[in-house]
Formats: structure tokens, sequence, C-alpha cells
């Protein structure tokens, strides 16, 4: 079984971003990025999949700019077999990305795509749902636990109440939530491996797919600041100003 | 202009998520219609019919919507849609599963967790966990969007919409529900209480959470909340976590204690009206949003804050 794993390069997620002052956009240049932590689970769970014998191929994806292969290496020193990256210097919007994997899983036949459930830079969390939609596949979404057993899988999820468990048929999509697993840290020799795995490079129009973005951006402002308040001395205090100043008890 | 919206509900009842979505809708303007998908929930239907502002509700009543999975609702929400501008849901478990499915079948984008409107085609939404707000202007026939429930106030009731039956689409019989395990709480729930108290890795263990917290929240008539790291060792299931990946909350009243303030925490809490930060170190980035910060051992300024409300 082969699985493919889109991978995203974004903003680290410690780093604290700032606004642009034009109002454009935040400010990207010279910050530290990193794969996405969600994707990072997703190739760990492939992997395990992998070294359990139930897959034999581990496909790591990116789309977006040259650098993105930076990610792709970091997937393969993880343990993906290899790496593709559709290189596109364009802002490429979820709808976009789910249309690339697309393409990308008619031509490579996966029977399971793992992915983030959301990217910490645009917060959509989307692209999983599309894809499935697209490829008319079923989905299991927010996953924190995974079998995979004669062409089905087991997956619970996390939803606002609690868990709930579904099965699905493959071919498949999963995303995954932050407890599915603890992503390894990938060793210097594995990293010095990597370097080694074959990575494809494909552009948008090769795929036959047009990225052009739906969403306009008119503007990115900075939240309205909240200052610090005061500090209380003691329990007595905190309850006074809770019940007289505040009024909220 | 005609906005549908999904609602949310478990079959007897809806969930309190879906008013705040009728809310966003009216923003928007136009016609509202609400859209209730599942098994025996004729009830829920009736429940929404008498929501303010609303035109219409469309019942589906089958069998195989009972579970809600994405892929039995779309091919619904697909049959249905024709007609429509927008399409809501509230950016819930349920809504983010479904809401991308709908979109990309549609050919059009969708709008995730919007916190504002600005026109029939403009909305403002949150990035990098709220540490920016984006305005969004789609160019699609349809817009279909999730709505950040705590943004809008929830709709009220005195309406009386007229109820009427759709036709079930077929099965696809792709994914099927095996087991639902939720937690079960006297407490308000999370998203929708006014006043939260959460707790992080500063108690130590899941029986320090339990002793300290829950008679602070029963005082209150608070919610229990978490952060990341609580939930992480194990303290607390992971329904009770805060944050830009947990629940997004914004109470009267939200006690944060033993609870650093890393970014992806504030992002789920930072809209509270008041915030309370109990932590002992002075340093600790809470106390740089908090209204009051108290710094002192948990351990000893908890149960005295409890006996003081007593």
């Amino acid at each position: 079984m082969k699985i493919l794993v889109p991978v995203k390069r974004v903003v680290d997620y410690n780093v604290k971003v700032r606004v642009k002052s034009d109002g454009t956009g935040v400010d990207i240049a010279n910050v530290k990025m990193s794969m996405n932590p969600f994707d990072e689970i997703a190739i760990e769970e492939a992997v395990r999949l992998k070294e359990a014998g139930i897959a034999t191929e581990v496909v790591a994806v990116s789309c977006g700019v040259a650098a993105c292969q930076e990610t792709l290496r970091a997937a393969m020193a993880i343990g993906a077999d290899r790496g593709i990256l559709v290189e596109t210097d364009a802002e490429l919007q979820p709808l976009a990305v789910a249309k690339l994997l697309k393409a990308l899983c008619d031509k490579e036949a996966p029977q399971l795509v793992i992915c983030g459930k959301q990217a910490i830079d645009d917060d959509s969390n989307q692209t999983g749902q599309m894809l499935a939609a697209l490829m008319n596949w079923p989905q299991a979404t927010f996953a924190s636990k995974l079998v995979v057993a004669d062409g089905a899988a087991t997956v619970t999820r996390e939803i606002d109440g609690g868990l709930e468990t579904l099965e699905i048929k493959l071919p498949a999509v999963v995303s995954t939530d932050l407890r599915l697993n603890e992503p390894r840290y990938a060793t210097l020799p594995n990293i010095m491996k990597a370097k080694k795995k074959p990575l494809d490079t494909v552009k948008p129009a090769e795929l036959g797919v047009d990225v052009a973005p739906r969403l306009a951006t008119l503007k990115v402002v900075e939240p309205a600041k909240r200052s610090a308040g005061v500090r209380v001395a003691d329990v007595a205090q905190l309850v006074d100003k809770l019940k007289n100043e505040a009024k909220v008890i | 202009m005609t906005i549908l919206v999904i609602a949310e509900h478990d079959n007897t009842a809806f969930k309190a998520a879906t008013l705040n979505t009728i809310a966003a809708a009216q923003k928007i303007g136009g016609e509202i219609h609400v859209l209730v998908a599942g098994a025996n929930c004729a009830g829920v239907a009736q429940q929404l019919a008498t929501v303010q502002g609303v035109a219409k509700v469309r019942l589906a009543d089958a069998a195989h919507y009972a579970s809600h999975t994405a892929e039995n609702l779309t091919a619904l929400i697909l049959a249905n849609a024709a007609g429509y501008s927008h399409v809501l849901a509230p950016a819930t478990t349920f809504g983010k599963n479904l809401l991308p499915r709908v979109a990309a079948l549609l050919d059009v984008a969708q709008i995730s967790e919007i916190i504002g409107v600005e026109s029939q085609d403009t909305f403002v939404r949150p990035i990098y966990a709220g540490n920016a707000l984006a305005t969004v202007r789609s160019a699609d026939p349809v817009k279909v969007i999730t709505v950040r429930t705590t943004a809008f106030d929830p709709a009220g009731t005195g309406g009386a919409a007229p109820v009427e039956d759709l036709a079930p689409a077929a099965d696809t019989a792709q994914s099927r529900l095996q087991s639902r395990e939720l937690t079960k709480s006297e407490r308000p729930e999370l998203g929708a209480a006014t006043i939260i108290v959460s707790g992080g890795r500063g108690l130590g263990n899941g029986d320090n959470y339990r002793k300290l917290l829950e008679p602070l929240a029963d005082k209150l008539g608070a919610a229990l909340g978490a952060s990341r790291a609580a939930v992480d060792a194990g303290f607390v299931p992971n329904d009770y976590q805060v944050g830009q990946t947990g629940k997004v909350v914004a109470p009267q009243l939200y006690i944060a204690v033993g609870i650093s303030g890393a970014i992806q925490h504030l992002a789920g809490m930072k809209d509270s009206k008041v915030i309370v930060a109990i932590n002992k170190d002075p340093d600790a980035p809470i106390f740089q949003i908090a209204d009051y910060g108290l710094v002192g051992d948990l351990f000893e300024t908890v149960p005295e804050l409890v006996s003081a409300l007593s």
C-alpha cells in the first residue's frame, strides 16, 4: 500500500509573527520556517505504518516555492521514501492545493492520504476534506488513532464532546490531530541519507491545475492589543476586584 | 439572496453554536433557511423554527444521517444547494469537517472561522493563531463559510417559520460510525460558558486538577478548561483543551491556573472579557494579557479563593 503525505512549509510555531505596517500581510522575511507540526505527525504515522509492514511506500508532497525542498528533505529524514515538489511562486489556497494533490493522487494511486488537520499559518483546516471530496473518497478528520486493516481504516476522531470512531473504506483521506503520535527526531545519519532520496519537481501547469486564488486578501491587521492589567497582592484583593471593579462574579 | 445555515444537533436538541451561526447569517442579510439533517430529528426542526430571523426550516430525516457523516451530508447539501448565495455552519468540529467537502464540490473556496462580516462577500478571519486578522473578499458565486461562534451573539427566539420536508439523498455508505464516547459533565458546555476555570501543567497531576479546580468551578458555576500541556500529560480528556488546536472560548471571566500562556493557548482565550492569571512565575507570558494577575503558589491561593467565595 502506498501512502501520500502532503507537507507544508510554514513559519515556525514558536515565532511571534509581525504584521507588516502597510497591512499587506505578515512579515515572513528572515523568519525561521519549519514543517507544519500537524504534517510532522502525518509523516510519522505513515512511517509507522510502513514499519508495521502495512505500507510499502511513503511519498511526501509539498506545494510552493523552491525552498519547500527543505521541508521534503525533513520528511524524508523522518522516513518518507521519496518526495514530490509542486513548484510555484504563486499564492496557493487550500482549494488549489487540493486540486494539485488530486492530480498527484490520480497519477500515484495511493490507498491512503494522511495530512495535517490544519496549517498553523492560514489556520484553514480545509485541504484534506477538499481532497477527499474531489477524489470522492471518504474522510476521517482530526484523527487521534488510526488502524488500517483489510481495505478499511478504523479512525478515532477528536470531536467537540469527546471522541468518535469511524470505519472508512480505502482509499481515503485521514487528517491528523496533535494526539495521534509523537514525531521522532531525525538523526544525523538519516538526514544524510535523506539527501540521496529521489525528489521530483513538477509545475502546476504540467498537472493541468489552475491555481489562481479565489479569495483576495484586502488587508491584514494586528488584533486589538490587550494590555497587561494589575497585579493583585492577595486573594482577598482579587475577589474584591472581580466583585466590585470587573463585576463578573 | 438566500442563506443556508447547516444546523448542528444531536438528533434531540440543537447545539448552541447553531444560534451564533444564524446570527452571523443575519449580519450578512437576506432570507435565512436552516437545514436540519439527522434521524428522528423533527423535534430539532420545530425548535429551530422558533428562532428569530429564520424564514424556513428544511428537514431531511433518514437513518443514514443519524451520525452526521460528512460524505452523506455533503451529498444532501449539494442536491439542495441551488439558489443559495451563502452556506454557513459553525466552526465546530462538525462544521470544519463538513463544509470544505461541500465547497470543493461546488468548486468554490471555503472561508474558515469568520469573526466579522464586512459585506456580502467580505469577511474578517484570524490567521497565525489569532496574531493577525485578515480581511478577505470572495469572488465565488457561492460563499461557503464557517463561523467562529464566540464572535457572534446568539440569535433570539420568537420566530415561527414553516418546516418543509426534504427528500433524503442516497446513502453513500463510505463511512460508518462505530462508537462515540462523549465526556459526561454536569457543568456548562465549554464553548458557551460565561465563566471558565482552566488549568495547566502547574497543577502537577490529574488528582490535583480535580481536587483544586472542581470546587472553584462549582462555586462559580463555571466550565472547566485546560492547556495542551495538561491534556497531553493526561490530567483531563482532550475535549477540555482551549487553544489554537482546541476550542476557542470568549467567556466573561477566564481564570488561568498554572498556565504559562503559550501563543497557541492565548489564541483560544484572549477574547475573554476579564482574564485572571494565577501563577508562581512572575515572568509567565500569561501576565502580559491578564487583567488581574496573582503571583503565588496555586496550591495555596486556589483553596483560599474557594473559601473567599463562600
